[in-house]
């Protein structure tokens, strides 16, 4: 015990010796957080469209009063004539163009088809049919205004009554924060491991480490609590940004919380010494981790859904601790998620922790034999 | 000229034999694009809904209209009680419940799984499609007349997400490969005295840095290469402008990326730190600061202008165009102008930090 001890005390030294090593183990995280709990939001406004207004009636100003009122456009950009659609949206000077015919108003009140054309930039598809469905919306208050002001009957009301549950404004900090959460840690955990083993092999260090009295399971354990503790750390000050800065509702329960923070960071760990004990230099040990970092954050549901990927992809991300924790992570968070649902996901994690350090010692193993 | 040659050619050489330059440069793109094309995909296809079904005829009409769509999965339960754990557990996304007794053009309610504010929309919005094209198709109920929208999505009629995530990607491995190469390779060189040697002679810090620029660039327009030969003809992106505006965008960003990793390993005194910077300051703003899946202009003032100085913002849009709409030059041009500003502005910074590091 006190032999890990003395090797955990000489990790954390050198991990938190160098100054700037410090800097990068607590500015970057708490900065990245911030900075992209703003900016990881798939909610558009402020973009700008352009309206080719060819009707020039009572309904086309309402409407563009309406575009202008909402907080999805911050411009509307009135448009000349059919020829100056292709450069603005060329140019990406609008991310739409709507265009209303010299009949729209006539067509409203006298409670016929009205057709309108909207032409939209498919380069950014994505905020493009967000910003669609607004237009659509916004069209349909209109022409209910437009019948009730007519005296032309009613259209039925809309079918559907939407709650959403556990978020019903459906605020979108609510789903990253507690996401950037798990992505976060994972990312420090993961390269302050697979850097531990590498560096000391390439200076040489390792093998004075082997031909010490401590065993394998003694260096692994050595090598893998100051992460550990790192982790812990870093997942501590993100849940408290989380629920005193952002106001996320933490519903669930905090040891199950730690409980499942601790797997999480253990089947981490267990990825980091495997890569580490796979590379024969620090940069081998880099370059593996960013192999496994990059594909495991954009393939973890974070920002697409896992359901979204063919079917043999879907299997592959099993092996992603990143995947099963944002599960838990947000359960906790949002849901007042039960021990037998996080014990469900925390399971994989468990796996991937125990094949992996498993691994790890084997490999330090052989090593010495 | 002379030295500056002779120094390429030795960075070119040092390059040629360094392993993992060549697996930086050529092996992640693959393996990154090839996972990025297949995994990230906004078009939903398999999202399972739980539906709440009583018996009833026209219920089981809807549930049928519901079924048939190919958006969703249903997964049919009598009780709701049956489905809220699984919505909990994250295994469905939503449950539209059909009331007890049910008529066409009845209302129906919808619960969403919140904590994914994008597909709880998803949801509401594709069950309020099918349901309202029911109600309107069953007898008796005739459509009422309304303002029809004409959608046409230019460069992407087909609304494929590949179609603009591809290029997308293209622009992230690309921000990662060129700060981390350099970030990686000369820091290396710092760690075993090597530069400090190179220093020692009489070439100049600029012409050092210059010599190490050119074969990354190389290099990098190389990987560009294999990504775009990938996208073409692995993922069926159409490539709709020329070469010439492909090759200009992509050089013009890599003296701001390249010069990004100059600067970084300058600065950083081993690999462990230079990693980490690359990472924070060239992979994670490139994904999330770009406009790449985020809008720039949804994001808070003060986020929108630390996104002016991330190079990859004004890759993703001229790499967008360059695929799918074909040359604008008066786009690319603005993007190249910005590109090359920060490089200058980086490049000069990597050689005061180099400079300095000798005293």
């Amino acid at each position: 015990m006190g032999r890990i001890l003395a090797l955990v005390i000489k990790e954390l030294l050198a991990l938190l010796r160098d100054p700037k090593g410090r800097m990068v183990l607590i500015g970057p995280p708490i900065l990245q957080l911030f900075v992209f709990s703003y900016a990881a939001t798939l909610e558009v406004s402020n973009v700008r469209i352009g309206v080719l207004d060819r009707d020039d009636g009572l309904w086309s100003a309402e409407l563009l009063q309406r575009l202008d009122a909402s907080d999805t456009f911050a411009e509307i950009v009135p448009v000349d004539g059919v020829q100056a659609i292709d450069r603005l949206i060329d140019q990406r000077q609008v991310i739409a163009v709507l265009h209303l015919g010299p009949a729209f108003s006539r067509d409203l009140m006298a409670g016929t088809d009205a057709t309108v054309q909207l032409l939209l930039d498919g380069r950014r598809s994505n905020a493009a049919q967000i910003v669609e469905g607004y237009v659509r919306r916004l069209l349909s208050d209109l022409n209910r205004d437009a019948r009730a002001r007519a005296g032309l009957p009613a259209i039925p009301e809309d079918p559907l009554v939407v709650r959403h549950w556990f978020n019903p404004t459906l605020e979108y900090q609510w789903f990253t924060v507690p996401s950037l959460l798990a992505m976060l840690t994972m990312l420090m955990g993961l390269i302050v491991t697979s850097l531990s083993v590498a560096r000391e092999r390439e200076l040489g260090t390792f093998d004075q480490l082997l031909v010490s009295p401590l065993t394998p399971a003694q260096i692994l354990a050595g090598k893998s609590l100051p992460p550990l503790l790192v982790g812990l750390f870093h997942g501590t000050v993100f849940l408290l940004a989380a629920i005193f800065f952002f106001g996320v509702p933490f519903t669930g329960s905090l040891a199950l919380l730690y409980g499942s923070l601790v797997v999480y960071l253990a089947a981490v760990i267990g990825i980091g010494l495997f890569i580490s004990s796979l590379s024969a230099t620090q940069q081998q040990a880099i370059l593996g981790s960013f192999l496994f970092a990059a594909p495991a954050v954009l393939l973890s549901g974070f920002a697409t859904p896992v359901e979204n990927m063919p079917e043999w992809l879907q299997t592959a991300t099993l092996i992603n601790p990143l995947r099963h924790f944002l599960v838990i992570v947000k359960g906790l968070f949002l849901k007042d998620m039960p021990l037998e649902t996080v014990a469900a996901s925390a399971l994989p994690l468990a796996l991937i922790a125990i094949v992996t350090l498993g691994t790890a010692a084997w490999l330090f193993r052989r090593r010495m034999g | 000229m002379r030295r500056f040659l002779a120094l390429t050619r030795k960075e070119a050489l040092q390059v040629g034999r360094d392993p993992s330059s060549i697996l930086i440069a050529f092996v992640l793109p693959l393996i990154l694009l090839f996972l990025f094309g297949y995994g990230v995909s906004l078009d939903a296809t398999s999202i399972r809904v739980g539906l709440v079904l009583p018996s009833s005829e026209d219920a089981d009409d809807l549930a049928a209209a519901l079924t048939a769509s190919d958006g969703i999965v249903v997964v049919t339960a009598r009780d709701r009680r049956q489905l809220t754990g699984a919505l909990v557990a994250g295994d469905i996304r939503g449950i539209v419940v059909i009331p007890e007794n049910f008529r066409a053009g009845d209302p129906i309610q919808v619960l969403t799984d919140g904590s994914e504010p994008n597909t709880a929309r998803f949801v509401e919005n594709y069950v309020r499609g099918i349901v309202q094209g029911w109600n309107a198709s069953t007898p008796g109920r005739p459509s009422p007349p309304g303002i029809v929208i004409e959608a046409r999505y230019w460069f992407n009629p087909g609304l494929e997400s590949r179609h603009f995530l591809v290029p997308g990607s293209i622009a992230l491995v690309m921000a990662l490969i060129g700060t981390l190469l350099t970030a990686l390779v000369v820091s290396r060189e710092w760690e075993r005295g090597t530069m400090e040697a190179m220093l020692a002679t009489p070439v100049s810090p600029v012409e050092l840095l210059l010599g190490k620029f050119v074969p990354y660039l190389l290099l990098g327009l190389g990987s560009m290469a294999i990504c775009t030969m990938l996208a073409v003809w692995l993922f069926g992106v159409p490539l709709r402008g020329s070469i010439l505006a492909l090759v200009a965008i992509s050089a013009a960003f890599l003296v701001p990326a390249l010069g990004q990793g100059l600067i970084i390993s300058a600065l950083s005194k081993n690999q462990f730190v230079a990693s980490q910077l690359a990472l924070l300051s060239g992979f994670l703003p490139a994904t999330l600061l770009s406009g790449f899946i985020f809008e720039i202009d949804s994001m808070p003032e003060v986020i929108q202008w630390i996104t002016f100085v991330v190079p990859a913002r004004y890759l993703i849009p001229s790499l967008q165009t360059v695929f799918l709409a074909g040359d604008i030059w008066p786009l690319f041009l603005g993007d190249i102008a910005a590109m090359l500003a920060i490089g200058a502005v980086f490049m000069g910074l990597a050689a005061n930090a180099t400079r300095k590091r000798l005293a």
